[in-house]
């Protein structure tokens, strides 16, 4: 039989070991970050120490001679996210709009539900339809269109020139796009409901028409929440991979139209990696990988930090 | 009056703009979902259960694949979800907003976004290089550092959801810490916990990048010390292939995928809807 004193002993040593195995857990998810950049870092040193900095700037890239440089891979990363911002951004904020001022209330759950299960779809099928139905079908009925509309438009025409294959960056981009769509529009949805009804109200009072309200009142208010969530998107769209993979048309060859095929980091990697035969290959490959995660580290930092900033400054208003 | 017409035409001109953009979602959701079932159900057959991968021109189907994503799917979920939990659990009941708390939590939504090509890059370099060789256990692993952030960042979300009164009530009893925490508190967020862990597998289960250089893939029934055949990669390969019957089965697998990661997306959404109303 135990007294109460040591009952209650035991049960403070109990509650230190429980804090203590949290805490433990807790600094694991922080122990994953330093091991991710550690691990690529001392994976990539030869190559860092075989390139050094012209592995930012040389566009060879040439498993033979063993000479590798990143930069059409980081340029159809960074352009294939870009045309993915150009088209996803204005219809992410036409959906939020659509869900918080316009749709009648009964239609708002099922359609905030469908746009969500685009972000559910597998990056997998989003390959396997853009390579098998979606390309095809571009380079079809879309690309010869937009070669012939823009081929006299003096400073975008040479953008939409090249090989029509359905296949290439802009195909990528646009498949992007599709992908990180649910992913800002969820975000600007959620901040646009933060704004205070009295606000909208008063501007409606006012005889503000919904354009109006929108662009005068809720995206001032949410500024920070709205570049908060882009930058989210952004960050998907940098890192993703197997989608990309499968439309790009992975060739190493530089860039000069939105239609070429091209590369991206992580289009390289998943094509690459299992078959890269010497170290120096595969250690070019790790230093692309980094690249990306140092890339999307810094963006999905910025995008927390604003997304915090909001929340504190709603916590200032009330 | 020229001004009234300018903004009420600027005005309409919003509503159809964005109830267009509303109308380009959908459109791309109902394409995708209409060629997977097309093309999905044309390759379903009992067969694809009981065969395994097939060299090119033979018959087969996706056993071994499906074992083996199953067998991952559920090793990187008993790993990752403890961890995701206790983590949780810190951040929400005793981390309150200590620095460590608050970078912990900083750097799980950024993990939650990461690239997971670069997860696979990183157990690759920690794992595979030191045994020699592709493994179920890898790929295990990189699914399982996938799933630490969904949870993690679920669990807290719900327990600070639980009101101070019910952790008040238990010490009053007389309760551990530990107790409160797992008896009661856990308890009390219990559908939050199980949707995130719920979204959690649906995430992971069509994850390729990181099987790839993890798992890799493999032609027969396999232990996890061994490369393994998985969904994703399969899929990957076959569809990259010339073969039109490597087409046909890879869009069943897909099927297959797409099936279960929406049917989970939906049961988390019910749990969720339900857990709300009552």
């Amino acid at each position: 039989m135990i007294s109460h004193e040591q009952r209650l002993q035991r049960q403070a040593m109990q509650d230190r070991a429980f804090r203590w195995a949290t805490l433990f857990f807790a600094l694991l998810v922080l122990l994953v970050l330093v091991g991710i950049i550690l691990s690529l870092l001392i994976g990539s040193l030869s190559s860092i120490k075989a390139f050094g900095f012209n592995f930012l700037v040389s566009e060879d890239w040439n498993p033979v001679t063993e000479v590798f440089g990143g930069l059409n891979s980081v340029k159809g990363t960074i352009l294939t996210s870009l045309i993915a911002m150009l088209i996803g951004v204005p219809v992410s904020f036409g959906i939020a709009i659509f869900l918080t001022e316009l749709s009648p209330v009964w239609l708002r759950r099922p359609l905030g539900v469908a746009i969500e299960l685009l972000a559910g779809v597998p990056s997998i099928i989003y390959g396997m339809w853009g390579l098998f139905v979606f390309a095809p079908w571009f380079a079809d009925n879309v690309q010869p269109w937009l070669m012939r509309a823009t081929e006299n438009i003096p400073a975008i025409g040479w953008l939409f020139q090249g090989p029509p294959m359905g296949i290439g960056l802009f195909t990528a981009g646009l498949i992007l796009a599709v992908m990180v769509i649910p992913y800002i529009s969820a975000v600007m949805r959620d901040v646009f409901e933060v704004v205070p009804a009295m606000l909208k109200e008063s501007a409606y009072g006012l005889g503000g028409t919904t354009w109006e309200v929108v662009w005068n009142v809720v995206l001032p208010y949410t500024k920070n929440g709205v570049v908060g969530g882009i930058m989210l998107g952004l960050g998907r769209a940098l890192g993703e991979t197997m989608a990309v993979t499968f439309v790009i048309g992975n060739s190493h060859t530089a860039v000069t139209t939105l239609f070429d095929p091209a590369t991206s980091i992580s289009a390289t990697l998943a094509n690459e990696f299992t078959e890269a035969v010497g170290e120096l290959h595969t250690s070019a490959l790790i230093e692309l990988g980094l690249l990306l995660f140092l890339i999307t580290f810094v963006v999905l930092a910025l995008s927390k930090l604003l997304l915090m900033q909001l929340r504190r400054n709603e916590g200032a208003h009330s | 009056m020229d001004l009234y017409f300018r903004r009420r035409l600027t005005n309409y001109a919003s509503v159809v703009l964005s109830s267009a953009a509303m109308a380009f979602g959908l459109f791309w959701l109902f394409w995708i979902l209409f060629v997977l079932f097309k093309n999905g159900f044309a390759g379903l057959a009992i067969s694809l259960f009981t065969q395994t991968t097939p060299a090119p021109g033979s018959t087969g189907g996706l056993a071994n694949a499906i074992l083996g994503s199953l067998q991952m799917t559920i090793m990187g979920t008993l790993i990752g979800t403890p961890v995701g939990i206790m983590a949780g659990i810190y951040l929400a009941e005793f981390g309150d907003d200590n620095w460590l708390a608050s970078s912990t939590r900083f750097i799980n939504d950024i993990l939650l976004s990461a690239p997971s090509i670069v997860v696979g890059l990183f157990v690759y370099e920690i794992y595979v290089v030191h045994i020699g060789h592709f493994s179920g256990w890898a790929g295990a692993l990189a699914l399982a550092i996938l799933v630490v952030p969904v949870v993690l960042r679920t669990t807290e979300n719900m327990l600070r959801l639980v009101p101070h009164t019910m952790r008040e009530a238990a010490y009053a009893l007389g309760a551990p810490q530990w107790k409160t925490v797992l008896w009661v508190t856990l308890r009390a967020a219990k559908a939050g916990v199980v949707t995130g862990i719920i979204l959690a597998v649906a995430r992971i289960v069509g994850e390729t990048a990181p099987l790839l250089f993890t798992a890799l893939n493999n032609q027969f029934y396999s232990n996890m010390n061994q490369p393994m055949a998985n969904l994703p990669v399969v899929i990957f390969q076959f569809a990259m292939s010339p073969y039109e019957d490597w087409h046909t089965l890879a869009w069943a697998g897909s099927l297959l995928i797409g099936f279960f990661v929406l049917g989970l997306n939906v049961l988390a959404r019910v749990l969720v809807h339900t857990k709300q109303q009552s």
